[in-house]
């Protein structure tokens, strides 16, 4: 099962072209990511590795390809239109990669989401994968930016706003023998597509997820939003951990959304409301698979 | 980032947001001519600093305050010779203080009654928020603590816009009327504009003031920039003042790598913005205190890592280094490469704990242990943290 992709998912990448884009949608293609079809304005009809084919918009890709999935690699100034252009496509899932998009531009996208079809993860994110069942976790879906080869197939999911955060957590489940069912980056920025408790409710609901990792940070309420619903909603073991306990207030450290605005919004404050939430706290970041082995009894 | 109190004044002069006539001087000469400008006014000369409780401070030279009254442009001109080029301390710039390039002559203006207004980008509604307050004058947090029933809160649609239904009730609510109520609206309008189109995180008038001869006026002003949209405001980031910033962070800046300062000994360097607070926190968990908050992002590159070695190696406080790469997609070899390289560079003078995972990492951690330099390397962040922490002492 999992939740949002599977191997099955066809996968477009908006920005396949540009180097960043082009790097990992090759990564993808080797981890055996359904990548369909790439979208780059000007260049459609052109060929990325020889194989998938570039569309000049997403509404061709999607018509021609059958995509349900893409991930969004233009520039900041160009993210904006791009993830408009993907629901107007009426892609199922658009994963913006892209940092850096202006606030009033997420705001506005935010608001013309309402009531589509599309669900937004990120932006500002590493994407996701659901990894697959072949050697070093092979054949997956992945989209985005997060190293395959770190995962495994298996029952514990993973949310967080931190891409290398994440890595860690999956690296440090993976090395315990412990595999992940889907891993969901939903980005560092202050307004977002899909929030902590979205993801929450998709893996309460998924049968093959059994436990969950939710790796939050400092700014915001989402973590705290998540918490107070697991606390009577969720039916599974669940592990945090909160980063910036040591960030001096008013600072934005790197991620735009991460900077303490008041009393609620520190890590210790979230950490609190987690623990009295049922969440098992991680202590540090080393911890934060050990910690769901625990609450989880294995 | 930030901009002067003059610089607000610029902006606002420009969307029509009405302020106290004012001018800035940038030498005793100008000031006197700014004073001669507006003679017949009451006038307050003010230094020109990022950092607020410049009315209380006082500069190195012995000169008290950063705030003055001034009757005539004869004393504009001596204040201000004893302000511009002078380091102005107050309690929000520490004992170093900041030295003043510019004073501003601006109207001392008479109140009525202050008002409290500001426009937020507010992460839970997705939307920009109005929050105004017939409290003026003070923290609004304290307000927000003591009488919450005095602020009041109005959400504007991010496709709509301001509506004239939504000034009219805060105009109704901060119990405004007749000729003061129709400034007020035309000021908020205004000032609407300039948020969105300026785009402003935050944008908070405190106090704004109505004045016995029937006029409404921003009297202080603190702005707030989405960093992520400056690209499409050159004329923002020409207000930029790299002297009112931390130097290792405008030096960071200039290498793409985020980097912020912080009073600790143990420095350290990662990719990532969450693994880099959470490298932090470990370091506080494991007794020790972190020295900066430094995000290399997802390359780390040789001349980032050299770049950001020289930063922290320039920070006196700093007392040894926590490197922290999860080399996802990039080889952990390439990266001991340019730790190596940059070490070199930079020369070696504390310790230095690696901790690489992920990609070729075996190789990697060969190559650190061959280099000849007395590199310490670790397992995990937890290894890591306790090995540095050990080190410093």
């Amino acid at each position: 099962m999992a939740i949002l992709i599977d191997e099955n998912t066809k996968v477009l990448v908006q920005g396949i072209t540009g180097s960043f884009g082009a790097k990992h949608a090759q990564l993808s293609l080797q981890y055996g990511t359904k990548l369909v079809a790439g979208v780059t304005p000007g260049k459609g009809g052109q060929k990325f590795e020889n194989t998938v084919p570039i569309f000049d918009t997403v509404y061709q890709a999607v018509n021609e390809t059958g995509a349900t999935a893409s991930a969004i690699f233009v520039p900041p100034p160009f993210a904006a239109d791009a993830i408009l252009e993907a629901m107007d496509a009426g892609v199922e899932l658009i994963v913006c990669i892209t940092e850096g998009i202006p606030v009033m531009d997420m705001m506005r996208v935010k608001s013309a989401l309402q009531g589509s079809k599309s669900r937004l993860v990120g932006p500002n994110c590493p994407g996701l994968v659901t990894p697959g069942r072949g050697e070093k976790s092979h054949g997956g879906c992945r989209i985005g930016i997060a190293p395959g080869y770190i995962h495994k197939r298996g029952n514990v999911g993973v949310v967080s706003r931190s891409g290398t955060l994440t890595y860690e957590a999956v690296f440090q489940l993976t090395q315990m023998g412990y595999g992940q069912s889907t891993c969901v980056g939903i980005g560092g920025d202050p307004i977002n597509g899909t929030s902590h408790l979205d993801v929450l409710k998709m893996f309460n609901e998924d049968p093959e997820t059994e436990a969950i990792i939710m790796i939050g940070e400092i700014g915001g309420n989402a973590e705290v939003e998540a918490a107070r619903w697991a606390k009577d909603h969720c039916k599974k073991p669940i592990a945090g951990f909160i980063a910036g306990a040591t960030a001096p207030p008013g600072r934005r450290m790197g991620h735009a959304g991460a900077i303490v605005g008041g009393e609620e919004d520190t890590a210790a404050a979230k950490k609190k409301i987690l623990a009295e939430c049922g969440i098992a706290v991680a202590e540090t970041p080393s911890d934060m698979a050990s910690t769901l082995m625990m609450r989880w009894g294995k | 980032m930030n901009i002067h109190e003059y610089q607000a004044k610029e902006l606002f002069d420009r969307f029509q947001v009405p302020s106290p006539k004012g001018k800035v001087a940038s030498s005793p000469e100008e000031a006197a001519a700014a004073a001669k400008e507006f003679a017949g006014a009451k006038l307050v000369i003010k230094a020109q600093v990022h950092a607020g409780g410049r009315g209380k401070g006082h500069f190195k030279n012995g000169f008290k305050g950063g705030v003055h009254l001034i009757d005539s442009p004869e004393q504009a001109a001596e204040f201000a010779s004893k302000m511009i080029n002078e380091t102005l301390v107050t309690v929000q710039t520490g004992d170093a203080g900041r030295v003043v390039r510019k004073v501003m002559i601006a109207e001392a203006v008479d109140i009525t009654h202050e008002y409290y207004l500001a426009i937020l980008m507010d992460r839970a509604t997705c939307a920009p928020i109005i929050v105004a307050s017939t409290a003026g004058g003070m923290s609004i947090e304290d307000v927000a603590h003591d009488t919450p029933e005095k602020i009041f809160r109005q959400v504007v649609h991010p496709l709509l816009g301001l509506q004239a239904y939504e000034i009219r009730k805060i105009t109704a609510e901060l119990g405004l009327t007749g000729d003061i109520a129709k400034q007020f609206a035309k000021l908020l309008k205004n000032l609407y504009k300039l948020f969105i189109d300026c785009d402003c995180s935050m944008l908070e008038i405190n106090p704004l003031v109505t004045t016995p001869d029937g006029r409404v006026l921003a009297l202080d002003a603190k702005f707030g920039f989405d960093d992520n949209a400056l690209y499409r405001h050159p004329d923002i980031v020409a207000m930029r003042d790299k002297e009112e910033e931390d130097p290792r962070e405008v030096a960071a800046s200039e290498y793409d790598l985020n980097y912020i300062g912080l009073d600790g000994n143990i420095a350290c360097l990662v990719n990532g913005a969450g693994l880099a607070m959470a490298t932090m926190d470990i370091i506080k968990h494991y007794g020790g205190e972190p020295a900066n908050f430094l995000d290399v992002g997802g390359g780390a590159s040789k001349e980032q890592v050299t770049a950001a070695f020289k930063i922290i190696l320039g920070d006196p406080n700093v007392k040894g280094i926590l490197i922290n790469i999860f080399g996802g997609i990039m080889d952990c070899n390439v990266i001991a490469e340019g730790v190596i390289a940059a070490a070199k560079e930079t020369g070696l003078p504390i310790p230095l704990v690696v901790r690489l995972e992920g990609n070729n990492v075996e190789a990697g951690k060969a190559t650190l242990a061959s280099s000849g330099l007395d590199i310490v390397s670790a397992d995990t962040m937890a290894d890591g943290a306790q090995k540095i922490v050990q080190a410093v002492g």
